[in-house]
């Protein structure tokens, strides 16, 4: 019976709730059961709130009786959320001892949004340390494992989040996408993963990693269930000043109107939509079964009605040198916050100026060290216009390529990462190794463009393939709409892990 | 080109992070091989670019200025390591 409960889709549960069939309190300690079963092989989680949890399904339960809780289009729903996103009064440590036993006194925008739409927030899930990772390997409190092979990695930075839903321990979950952090987890672990448009979904509460870079986004098994959680978390905020005011897609969120959003919202077919495939994703190096599933798949959006054109965005290989000087360099500011002195954690030293060493030397994992000391070189006198400018230079060049490839297609479809998830442990001498998994992801975040990941498709070893495909600013719903039509015609997103 | 032990060190002073030998020779060598890979930007004339600061727009409107509630002294001072009468509580600084 709890097996059927964790299976369900966002949609689904949110219909068995509406309907009576069952309650949160149910499908919450469903959740929690089938979480503290799958815990010990998995890690997704760095915190979880039970108690909290159940006693705000009761609320919902009542509520849905009551009617009170009629405009909720989440009602009762259970999600879990990466730790690098404020909750009120639950832990927040963004996988980092820096911050152990941090408690916010604020809940992120992205978050609330969803608590005030019904959701629940059962618990905080791993990320790589400040979200820098494409593994859950630097997470400093343990790492997460794939569901489909506890051998290999969950992807990162949120691997926690995307290991949840793909092991069913939640219907969906929260992630944040600097560059890939939502995609790429989502493509090793199976599941539907957005990254809306930088500025899209408000950053307050959001753990500043790369502020020019950094965007919420959504996990879940469907590109419906994804699509009604970024609805309701996107939008202008005024505590984030880099969200834009421009109009929300809606899909028909009120009521019995759910049912029907699947033909109305997000209806296929996709005649006239143009597809574009870049050249450059499509390298040697990338797997076989990579590069088979993703062209398998542009043919079945043609086969609905789509046209596919080969196109070229030449500044591609540009985007890894661009992001790592950009990315550190934001970190290295961001990061100067944690000084031992506010809040966090403190090693005590005779002088003031130790404490900010130690403090940050002892309790910075490698790779944060590593891109604080990367930005700081980036940012310093003699190397600045060398470094950081050239990149925002490149940049310019990274964003004007997608800004000319849209000008004769709709969407662009391609590999999220090279391979399938890799083995633990395949990159932990070479960063750099490891920042090469991130070279389909980055160019997205540059560009500030919204990119969406899903199943495609499965490879010899029995684990995801997964594709993605990237729009003009603010037209998440056009990547969501292609990914429903392809998800009424396949099964990829159903399948599900046996652990 | 590598960097040199120094440079190692003067960024970490920079970004006060205090670092063990061994880090310090871990990091010379990773670092300077992620700066070769990214020199590769050098190969690019840039001349007539303007540089991007961040996307889509990056025009970040002003809200008014008027006051509002924020967080109580007693939220502030919940995660501080060290506190006294609601103050962050550092080593003396001056003799």
């Amino acid at each position: 019976m709890n097996l059927e409960l964790t299976d369900l889709t966002l949609m689904q549960a949110i219909e068995a709730l509406r309907s009576g069939e069952i309650s949160s309190r149910e499908l919450t300690r469903a959740c929690l059961e089938r979480i503290e079963k799958l815990e010990p092989s998995l890690h997704a989680f760095l915190h979880l709130a039970a108690e909290s949890a159940l006693a705000q399904a009761d609320e919902a339960d009542r509520q849905q009786v009551t009617g009170d809780g009629q405009h909720k289009p989440l009602l009762g729903i259970p999600i879990a959320v990466k730790d690098v996103l404020a909750v009120e009064g639950l832990p927040c440590t963004a996988g980092s001892k820096i911050l152990e036993g941090f408690v916010p006194p604020f809940t992120a925008t992205a978050v609330k949004r969803l608590q005030e739409a019904g959701a629940i927030a059962i618990g905080k899930t791993n990320t790589d340390e400040f979200a820098m990772g494409s593994s859950t390997e630097n997470s400093a409190y343990g790492m997460t494992h794939n569901p489909w092979d506890l051998t290999r990695v969950p992807g990162g930075s949120s691997g926690g989040s995307a290991a949840a839903v793909a092991a069913r321990m939640v219907p969906a979950a929260l992630g944040t996408d600097t560059g890939g952090s939502v995609r790429q987890p989502a493509a090793f672990c199976g599941v539907t993963g957005l990254k809306p448009t930088y500025g899209r979904v408000s950053r307050y509460g959001l753990v500043a990693y790369g502020s020019s870079l950094d965007v919420a986004g959504a996990l879940g098994h469907t590109a419906e269930d994804v699509a009604l959680l970024f609805s309701i978390m996107a939008g202008r905020d005024a505590l984030d000043a880099t969200t834009q005011d421009v109009a929300v897609p809606t899909i028909d969120l009120v009521g019995a109107t759910l049912a029907v959003a699947s033909g109305r919202g997000l209806a296929p077919p996709l005649h006239g939509l143009r597809i574009g495939v870049p050249r450059e994703y499509f390298v040697r190096g990338i797997q076989v079964e990579v590069e088979a599933g993703v062209r398998q798949a542009v043919s079945v959006l043609e086969g609905l009605g789509a046209e596919v054109h080969e196109i070229s965005l030449p500044h591609s290989e540009y985007a890894l040198p661009v992001y790592y000087i950009i990315s550190p360099a934001e970190a290295s500011a961001n990061l100067a916050r944690y000084d031992g002195i506010r809040y966090g954690s403190r090693i005590q030293a005779e002088a003031m100026w130790d404490i900010f060493y130690r403090t940050r030397g002892r309790k910075f994992g490698a790779e944060v060290e590593r891109r604080i000391m990367l930005g700081t070189y980036a940012l310093s006198a003699g190397y600045y216009d060398a470094y950081y400018g050239q990149a925002q230079k490149v940049r310019t060049l990274i964003k004007r390529d997608f800004e000319q490839a849209f000008e004769r297609v709709d969407v662009i479809a391609a590999p999220v990462a090279p391979t399938t998830a890799f083995p633990i442990g395949a990159h932990r001498d070479d960063p750099l190794a490891m920042y090469l998994e991130d070279v389909f992801t980055l160019p997205a975040n540059l560009a500030g463009v919204p990119g969406l990941a899903f199943p495609v498709g499965f490879d010899g070893a029995g684990l995801p393939v997964g594709m993605q495909l990237m729009g003009q600013h603010f037209h998440e719903d056009v990547l969501l709409r292609a990914a429903h039509a392809y998800q009424q015609v396949t099964d990829w997103h159903m399948r599900a892990p046996s652990l | 080109m590598p960097l040199s032990l120094e440079e190692v060190e003067r960024i970490a002073t920079l970004a006060r992070l205090e670092l063990s030998a061994e880090e310090k020779t871990r990091y010379r060598q990773q670092l300077s091989a992620i700066l070769d890979y990214i020199r590769k930007l050098q190969e690019l004339d840039t001349t007539d670019i303007a540089p991007t600061s961040s996307a889509p727009g990056g025009d970040s409107s002003l809200r008014a200025d008027e006051p509002r509630p924020g967080l109580s002294r007693a939220d502030l001072f919940r995660n501080a390591p060290e506190t006294e009468q609601e103050q962050f509580k550092i080593p003396p600084v001056f003799e």
